[in-house]
């Protein structure tokens, strides 16, 4: 077996056993990301010196018998909207293609601090804004089981890289579905912490309240490795959980017993891909035959939850993006044209004597962030900062932003009553495998409808988690959805460990890797 | 200073609302932790948090938000027992986000009020409303090419998150004078608080000003459109762009008639050079500034204990240590304001000094008159003046019991001034003994003896007569106690008879 | 449709964006197009409800005010696209 087919965790052991080094596990998953890289796409940075650098150390530490952290000589890839200090950090857009942050996420300190091999920087929807990757500005990632087929989105190269081979850890971000979709898509295991769980600091934001750093991973085990060093506390961000985080690596073996699963009748209605359905009710037959008892549950308000999300979203992502505007950072028009058509214009309108048109018009200022921002932003990007600009204007924040905030409350309650009944919620992540690249890019409001069962976790501020659960006939893979409670990251990750032990499914590899 | 007309004469009612944003006197900045000071080289005093860079977070300073509870209940205000931040929305390059983190619909504070009075009694004491105040945070500073208008803006972000306090009040305010005096003891409220140092010249206190009028037309008032009034860097500037304000909108009124409503709000800025208003370049937006509670913040919410804890620690209201000085010392009320004036530590000094020396009055006076005047002279603050309450009531003290005449104490005063000395010491340096009674009784005899013309005066019943007498007394010893004098004097005189 | 031609340009001078006229008519119907699916939330009456803005609702977050220190200068202005080494620069204002 060679060493990219090791899990982290093995790798931890063997590392911590001496058996192999870290510029062995480094060089290994280097040479992956050399063979597949071009076809992947999965990352638009890679940091080959600096990784080996790392790796180097900390063998070194290690001969000395110097204690080193928890993920010690392993590869990590972070979705590039995590800012690295010194190090690009472009969100996958124009706009910040040459940005580079002078600090680091906090995610990014307690990787640093764990010893992890921060590798490379991996593709996405241009500001996560999408479900495909396609929107990304700086390349094109590909489903590594199927390269006609997108990956996911938007943390599409985070779960690429994990399902090619290219790394065992990822770190990726979920506002709306975005680690849990890419995951199903590639046949991984991604997991979208409780609002709050892991720090945002250092994450560019794209709808504050809903925006979540989370890790994906091949199996169960390596995603509780992963969020143990993610997860904690931040008096840099507010919006932070000051709660204690469990020893997740811990208590993943720990079997549930009576537990009590909750199946929301709407999400196997009409509409849901027939092959997806069966690997998911497969997927529930594992648990029932594990002893889990399976409730029918109803979240009346499920059915709105796409509505509130395309509200909400939208409209702080408008605010959120307010500050790329071509002054302090990040991209800026050519101003010697834009001065050059002003002029122009100014003369034009100054000769027809048109001065109502001429005070009408747009200063020089005014000019320069209309331009840096038609260049700088792709088009589903502005079409979300059209829509958010829109709900939040006067006359509409009450019909809109509000409207939906309220219903995000109503969404909230369904969960906080289903879980009065059962302990986890199962169901499928996205209502059909991986599509063909193109399929839905001309159609945004089908690619929004993709995100239906997933919206809901984000809308409630609920932990949730992606688990590959089978393939399709034409062998795309396939994900089950488990949701928690508040802060029960611990239950999703045992019961997709019992899952786990019990299924192979996570294990396959697309032919390619 | 312009008199205003008596308001039944005039055709109009003048009405004036005032928004003035306070810096608060922090260390640090308002979501994150770079410095405040004023006056840094451009651009060194931020971080990724107030430059707006992607990824940063705001985490709020927590003594910005207890010093505007302090000040909110130092105007009276009602406190909500939740409040929150918004965004509010708006492109311009001194405000990296995009957006300015503000209050809109849930402010810390609200419906306060501040007493204003004239001791000249130009206008009838009132109580002006204040509608809000919150906490913002402030942008950063534009530098425009004024000129040519062709150069590039240069942008300071160091001013970029310091913590604002807008105190709106409502237009309860019928004069220039009235909003001048509003400003006066807005700021007294401010500095006796210690919650900023309302320093107009480097930008720590600013105004703007909404001015309307509301013309006669028989029984009722027919409001014109408001102006917002801007750019006006001293108290006296915004009392001079007021007055001329109104006069325009008069001429205005006459010329065009429009009322409110007929024509949007405009902007005008005051020409300080040129003593007028003149119209601002809109900010080329339509002022939709599409508020939303900003998600990166939680709310905050006061419990009635912190309330407690912090109105325990209020500073002195201005108002009601008028009104002390008054009952408590029974100070007039143009001295009680004239101290109150000069800020709280000379108040103190004040309360200090009429305590040990027992004569409030005299204690006022020598404040007022000495004490004050070596201040302005030696342009320093009552901290750092070198007699201290004590000493200073000693010298009085002395003066009252007979020992010296107020000329005398006063160039004792200035000697302890000068050489940081105590009375007696003073004294001493400049041959000021005191005069023994027997010698003073000798030297009263002898001066009748020499006098006839005048024993036979104040014998007539001209006691002023006795006033040459003094004079001559000094000139023989110049330690005499005048008062002694006339008293030794007169009493021999009606021993005569 | 739900947005008109006008509406659209209105939210685009709002947002900083420049539109080409055929953009202009793309954005019309996608914007008009996903607004009249989010109707879909006037059908509950949320009189009673109370907005949710926060996930987890934590409340009175505060920083002490103990100076940090700050980016030098050169590193505040590493990333803007124009400065004299001093100043952020931007196009004039005025516009004159």
């Amino acid at each position: 077996m060679s060493l990219i087919d090791l899990t982290a965790t093995e790798l931890q052991s063997q590392l911590a056993l001496g058996h192999i080094t870290a510029v062995e596990v480094t060089g290994a998953f280097w040479a992956q990301i050399e063979r597949l890289n071009e076809q992947v796409g999965a990352f638009l940075a890679t940091r080959r010196d600096m990784a080996l650098e790392a790796a180097e150390r900390i063998d070194l530490q290690r001969a000395k018998g110097a204690a080193v952290g928890p993920l010690a000589g392993i590869p990590v890839a972070l979705k590039d909207l995590i800012c690295t200090q010194g190090e690009r950090t472009t969100c996958a857009s124009r706009m910040l293609a040459s940005f580079v942050p002078p600090y680091d996420a906090t995610v990014v300190e307690r990787l640093r601090s764990a010893d992890a091999i921060l590798i490379g920087k991996t593709n996405l929807d241009e500001f996560a804004m999408g479900g495909s990757t396609e929107s990304s500005a700086l390349g094109v990632t590909r489903n590594p089981w199927d390269l006609e087929c997108v990956p996911g989105g938007s943390s599409g190269g985070a779960a690429a890289c994990l399902a090619a081979r290219m790394v065992p850890l990822s770190v990726g971000t979920d506002t709306g579905g975005s680690i849990r979709q890419p995951a199903a898509f590639c046949g991984v295991t991604g997991l979208k912490p409780t609002y709050g769980r892991v720090s945002r600091y250092g994450l560019i934001a794209f709808a504050s309240s809903l925006d979540q750093i989370g890790p994906m991973a091949r199996s169960a085990e390596d995603v509780a490795l992963l969020l143990e060093v993610l997860a904690g506390h931040d008096a840099r961000d507010s919006t932070s959980a000051a709660v204690p985080v469990p020893r997740y690596t811990e208590c993943l073996r720990q079997p549930l017993s009576g537990l009590r699963i909750g199946v929301p009748r709407a999400h196997f209605a009409d509409g849901l891909d027939p092959e997806v359905a069966a690997a998911v009710q497969e997927g529930l037959r594992v648990y029932r035959d594990q002893g889990a008892e399976i409730r029918e549950i109803e979240l009346p308000h499920g059915r709105y939850g796409i509505a509130a999300y395309y509200v909400i979203a939208p409209s702080e992502a408008s605010s959120n993006l307010a500050r790329y505007d071509g002054v302090h950072y990040g991209y800026r028009t050519d101003e010697a044209a834009l001065l050059a058509e002003w002029r122009e214009e100014s003369r034009r309108l100054m000769d027809a004597g048109d001065t109502s048109a001429l005070q009408q018009s747009d200063n020089p200022l005014v000019r320069m962030y209309r331009r840096t921002r038609a260049e700088g932003f792709g088009p589903e990007v502005k079409r979300r900062i059209m829509l958010g600009t829109y709900a939040l204007s006067a006359g509409y924040y009450d019909a809109y932003y509000l409207k939906a905030q309220k219903v995000r409350r109503l969404i909230r309650q369904d969960y906080d009553r289903a879980f009065e009944q059962v302990d986890l919620i199962l169901g499928p992540v996205t209502p059909g495998p991986a599509f063909r690249a193109g399929e839905k890019a001309s159609d945004p409001l089908s690619m929004y409808l993709v995100d239906l069962f997933t919206v809901g976790a984000n809308l409630a501020g609920i932990p949730a988690i992606s688990v590959p659960c089978g393939f399709t006939s034409r062998g795309l893979p396939v994900g089950l959805h488990l949701q928690a409670p508040p802060l029960e990251e611990s239950r999703l990750l045992r019961a997709a460990y019992m899952y786990q032990q019990t299924t192979d499914w996570h294990t396959r590899k697309p032919s390619l890797a | 200073m312009k008199q205003p007309p008596e308001p039944d004469h005039l055709p109009y009612k003048i009405v004036i609302g005032l928004e003035v944003h306070v810096q608060l006197a922090t260390r640090t900045k308002l979501f994150c932790r770079c410095n405040t000071q004023f006056g840094a080289p451009p651009n060194t005093q931020t971080c990724p948090v107030c430059i707006g860079l992607p990824g940063a977070l705001p985490v709020m300073n927590d003594e910005a938000f207890r010093l505007s509870l302090q000040t909110a209940l130092a105007l009276n205000c009602q406190i909500p027992p939740s409040t929150k931040w918004d965004r509010k929305q708006y492109y311009y390059p001194d405000l990296p986000k995009g957006y300015q983190i503000s209050q809109y619909d849930l402010p810390l504070s609200h419906d306060g009020f501040l007493e204003i009075h004239d001791s000249q009694q130009r206008f009838e004491s009132k109580r002006v409303r204040i509608r809000r105040a919150h906490l913002e945070e402030d942008a950063g500073k534009s530098i425009h090419d004024e000129r040519s208008g062709t150069a590039d803006s240069r942008i300071d972000l160091n001013r970029t998150g310091t913590p604002l306090l807008e105190i709106v009040s409502e237009p309860d305010m019928s004069s220039a004078l009235e909003a001048r005096t509003f400003l006066d003891e807005l700021k007294l409220v401010l500095v006796y608080q210690g919650v900023s140092d309302c320093n107009m010249q480097e930008g720590s206190l600013r105004v703007d000003a909404n001015i309307n009028l509301h013309i006669r037309d028989r029984e009722t008032w027919i409001p014109t459109p408001i102006v917002e009034v801007k750019n006006m860097n001293s108290f006296r500037a915004v009392e001079r762009a007021l007055e001329f304000e109104a006069d325009r909108q008069f001429d205005v009124w006459q010329e065009t008639g429009q009322r409110l409503g007929d024509a949007p709000k405009q902007t005008r800025g005051w020409d300080d050079q040129a003593e007028v208003t003149r119209p601002q370049r809109g900010k080329e937006e339509s002022s939709d500034y599409r508020y939303f509670p900003d998600p990166d913040l939680v709310p905050v919410n006061v419990s009635p204990q912190q309330l407690d804890q912090i109105r325990r620690q209020l500073g002195p209201i201005p108002a009601v240590l008028r009104e002390q000085l008054q009952t408590q010392w029974g100070l007039g009320a143009y001295d009680a304001d004239v101290l109150v004036n000069q800020g709280p530590r000379l108040v103190q000094y004040f309360t200090q000094l009429a305590e040990a020396c027992g004569d409030a009055k005299e204690a006022s006076n020598w404040v007022q008159q000495d004490v004050m005047r070596r201040l302005k002279e030696q342009q320093t603050e009552i901290d750092a003046f070198p007699v201290s309450a004590a000493t200073l009531a000693e010298l009085i003290r002395m003066k009252q019991a007979g020992q010296l005449d107020r000329s005398r104490a006063r160039e004792v005063f200035q000697h302890m001034c000068d050489h940081l000395q105590s009375p007696q010491q003073a004294m001493t340096a400049l041959g000021i003994q005191q005069v023994d009674t027997a010698e003073l009784s000798a030297l009263c005899r002898s001066l009748l003896d020499k006098n006839p013309a005048i024993v036979a005066d104040v014998k007539a019943g001209k006691q002023q007569a006795i006033g040459s007498l003094v004079g001559q007394a000094k000139k023989q010893n110049p330690n005499v106690n005048p008062a002694q004098v006339k008293e030794i004097c007169l009493q021999l005189i009606a021993e005569m008879s | 449709m739900s947005l008109t031609r006008q509406d659209v340009e209105k939210v685009a001078l709002l947002a900083r964006l420049r539109l080409a006229p055929s953009e202009v008519d793309t954005m019309t119907r996608q914007l008009s197009q996903i607004v009249d699916y989010v109707q879909l939330l006037s059908e509950l009456n949320t009189d009673d409800v109370q907005p949710l803005a926060h996930a987890i609702e934590v409340t009175n977050v505060f920083a002490a005010d103990q100076p940090l220190d700050s980016l030098s200068r050169e590193e505040a202005l590493s990333n803007a696209p124009h400065t004299d080494d001093e100043y952020y620069l931007v196009p004039p204002v005025l516009g004159s």
